[in-house]
């Protein structure tokens, strides 16, 4: 049964032309949804490292968040087609480290989807709510003993 | 140049002009019928007989295929002349003795009946009805010379002399361009007569189809430059290389049909999108009958109308040419209807009680207005409402539900019966019209998309360009130096797409006056001492920004390129790569701090 109490935190890395500008208009249209997203602005989703996820998770993130510009609308033209192409090697690491990959997921919400941004911050935390918390370093702690 | 005497007045013209053209420039008149600064000389009516005297010899001969020469003279209306010409009128009013022309011609040389039977006129000539055709080949001429067709011919000698098709069938090769009926002198031709393809018309867009264009128009008066253009779509020149009548008659010289179209490159430091928006298609919403019914008509149209240069100049008419005794304007068709358009266009509420202050301008009918909202906004606004009430015109509230011509009562019989709920009074009612106007919202333009494509613009969820902020950046976009003005950006009324035009204006002017920009700092660079020189963020620079330096073995970014995406950046392998305030560092810090 999942843990009615448990309120999922949420890394999100948001394009600063689309989907930072859809979180914006959601917010200035009065959008409610979740407050379990916290945003870090990147220029352009070609910039998220998949490195900055595995940190997110590592110190305490239950998901992340990656948003950008739809295919063929990126700011500098093929950003997002690089993470579009970096997104499956890097569910394929989580898969191997045991992570959900609904933790971790991939949408292009334009700078008009404020409902689109809102829709998906609630989905993202009512699926994270069913999965639990990841508690990464607990279990790191169990099998590799205190880092 | 040569020196001739026509009259007794000295004349000067051009080698290789002729007698006829001489006195033309002299502005002596010498009548004619089978003229024409297009064609080439023929002499077939001979009206245009002179008395040439060279070299001490007098001739009698037709001015329009005597060429002129040094120290001609040339009378032209002696009384020898003046006989010819008469008897000429006569044999001419016998031919065709209902032709405007001829009978004026004649008038003017003081013919007014004639001394001789009609002649046996062939029978089944296709042309000229009445046997009105003077045979003076003009249509033969011009379709085989000028528009390089040759649909028509002469055939048969004498008596039996006439103009037709081959083998008298209806011509598969007549292109449909009505010179034969326009240069024709006594308008005897018809193009029915050649061909049994109706005429092809040419809707004139401006007038919104609602009347025909030449192929060589001026798109609409107020046009700058303010030129005429030509549409090589209908123009025969583009068809056959003939015709170019239109030069010959251009005095300025100005018409060239071998203009091709050019693409031209303009450097420029900003840019202006003032695109513009599409009118709703009212034929999406079928119940309105828009296209079906002929007097169920779209604001644009209704423009047209109402305009004293327009079609009717300025009388609003129904289509049967009877002034109107109703009329409806139905607001928000397209706007506000979650099937179509969500957003409200407006400009609608006030162009509709335009409309309804115009139609009871010109006219006597009663106007009702079918609105959802009035929306009446603007300064001004308001108080014209406030006057249309007390101009009594009719407001009903209710969506109108259809726009049908099926008459349940005497009274609706032939009208069109809007059906709508008025909402005051709670009644669904049926109002017979004679007229109605559609007042169409604003949708993006159609080539919007390609646009946004181009110039990198972000669409909002209606389409329209989206500004780089609603209240503090509301005429920027979110490229650097391009600017938004108008309907592009959406719905909105003239002075308000004035007042955007001036802040773009001004916000142009600002970056060209300052002459550089200012880049934000968050280009990439490369550490020499960590790169690899793998090349990878060589290959995924959208912008080519990055290259490979062979000497040192390393990548290296050029800054005025960057962007400052840090897609290079996130693909170092080594960690080389960093971007200026988005460093790996800076970003690890930032995801520690909204976790903490």
């Amino acid at each position: 049964m999942p843990d009615e109490s448990f309120e999922p935190t949420i890394v999100g890395f948001l394009c600063q032309w689309c989907s930072y500008t859809g979180a914006d208009l959601a917010g200035t249209s009065r959008m409610q949804y979740p407050p379990n997203l916290r945003a870090v602005r990147v220029m352009c989703t070609g910039r998220v490292d998949p490195t900055f996820v595995v940190q997110a998770l590592a110190d305490g993130a239950d998901g992340v968040l990656i948003a950008g510009c739809h295919p063929g609308d990126c700011h500098y033209n093929e950003g997002n087609y690089r993470t579009m192409r970096r997104y499956p090697l890097l569910l394929k690491l989580l898969d191997q480290f045991g992570i959900d990959k609904d933790r971790v997921r991939l949408e292009w919400i334009s700078a008009s989807e404020g409902e689109k941004f809102a829709r998906v911050v609630t989905q993202m935390t009512e699926r994270l709510k069913e999965l639990g918390p990841l508690n990464w370093k607990e279990r790191s702690e169990q099998y590799c003993g205190a880092v | 140049m040569i020196n001739l005497t026509i009259d007794g007045r000295k004349v000067e013209c051009s080698p290789g002009q002729t007698v006829l053209e001489a006195a033309r420039i002299a502005g002596i008149h010498i009548p004619t019928l089978c003229h024409h600064e297009s064609l080439k000389p023929y002499g077939a009516c001979r009206f245009c007989i002179v008395e040439v005297t060279r070299r001490g010899r007098t001739r009698m001969t037709t001015s329009c295929t005597m060429p002129a020469a040094e120290g001609m003279e040339v009378a032209t209306e002696t009384d020898k002349v003046m006989k010819i010409r008469r008897i000429l009128a006569e044999l001419m009013l016998a031919r065709c003795p209902h032709s405007d022309a001829v009978i004026e011609l004649a008038a003017e040389l003081g013919v007014h009946q004639t001394r001789f039977p009609r002649p046996t006129i062939t029978e089944n000539c296709p042309v000229g009805e009445h046997g009105e055709c003077i045979l003076c080949g003009m249509c033969v001429r011009i379709c085989d010379d000028v528009m390089n067709v040759g649909a028509l011919a002469f055939e048969g000698r004498g008596g039996y002399r006439r103009v037709t098709t081959p083998f008298h069938e209806p011509s598969d090769i007549c292109r449909l361009c009505g010179a034969c009926e326009s240069i024709c002198p006594t308008g005897s031709i018809r193009q029915a007569h050649i061909t049994d393809r109706p005429p092809v018309d040419i809707p004139f867009e401006y007038e919104q189809g609602l009347m025909n264009r030449k192929p060589i128009y001026l798109q609409f008066p107020q046009a700058v430059p303010r030129v005429p253009v030509i549409d090589a779509k209908s123009c025969m020149n583009f068809k056959t290389e003939g015709c170019k009548i239109c030069e010959d008659n251009c005095e300025a010289q100005a018409i060239d049909h071998s203009v091709e179209d050019e693409i031209k490159e303009i450097k420029v430091g900003t840019l202006i999108l003032a695109t513009g928006f599409d009118i709703f298609d009212s034929r999406e919403i079928l119940r309105y009958g828009y296209g079906r019914f002929p007097n169920v008509i779209n604001a644009l149209e209704f423009e047209r109308l109402s305009h004293a240069s327009g079609p009717t100049s300025g009388k609003l008419l129904k289509k049967d040419g009877e002034p109107p005794k109703s009329v409806g304007i139905i607001h928000c068709v397209g706007s506000r209807d979650e099937n179509h358009q969500v957003y409200c266009s407006r400009v609608c509420c006030m162009y509709s009680l335009k409309f309804a202050h115009l139609v009871r301008e010109k006219t006597e009918a009663e106007v009702f207005n079918f609105y959802i909202d009035m929306r009446a906004f603007g300064k001004g606004y308001e108080e014209f409402y406030k006057r249309l009430l007390s101009e009594e015109v009719n407001f009903i509230r209710g969506k109108v539900a259809e726009i049908t011509d099926m008459a349940t009562s005497e009274a609706e019989e032939g009208k069109l019966v809007v059906v709508c709920e008025d909402t005051l009074l709670g009644l669904v009612r049926r109002v017979p019209m004679d007229m109605v106007i559609l007042a169409a919202g604003l949708k993006p333009g159609s080539d919007s998309d390609k646009l946004a494509q181009i110039f990198g613009m972000s669409k909002s969820a209606d389409g329209f360009f989206l500004e780089k902020h609603p209240k503090l950046a509301p005429v920027d976009s979110t490229s650097d130096g391009i600017f938004l003005a108008g309907a592009c950006q959406g719905p909105k009324d003239i002075p308000d797409s004035v007042a955007q035009g001036a802040a773009a204006a001004a916000g142009a002017l600002s970056l060209l006056d300052k002459g550089s920009i200012i880049l934000e700092p968050i280009t990439a660079s490369i550490n020499e001492d960590l790169c690899g020189g793998c090349k990878i963020c060589v290959a995924n620079c959208p912008f080519t920004a990055v290259e490979y330096d062979e000497e040192k073995g390393v990548s290296v970014v050029i800054e005025e390129l960057c962007k400052g995406c840090g897609t290079c950046v996130a693909s170092c392998p080594a960690g080389a790569a960093q971007q200026e305030n988005f460093e790996d560092k800076q970003i690890f810090s930032e995801i520690q701090g909204v976790l903490s």
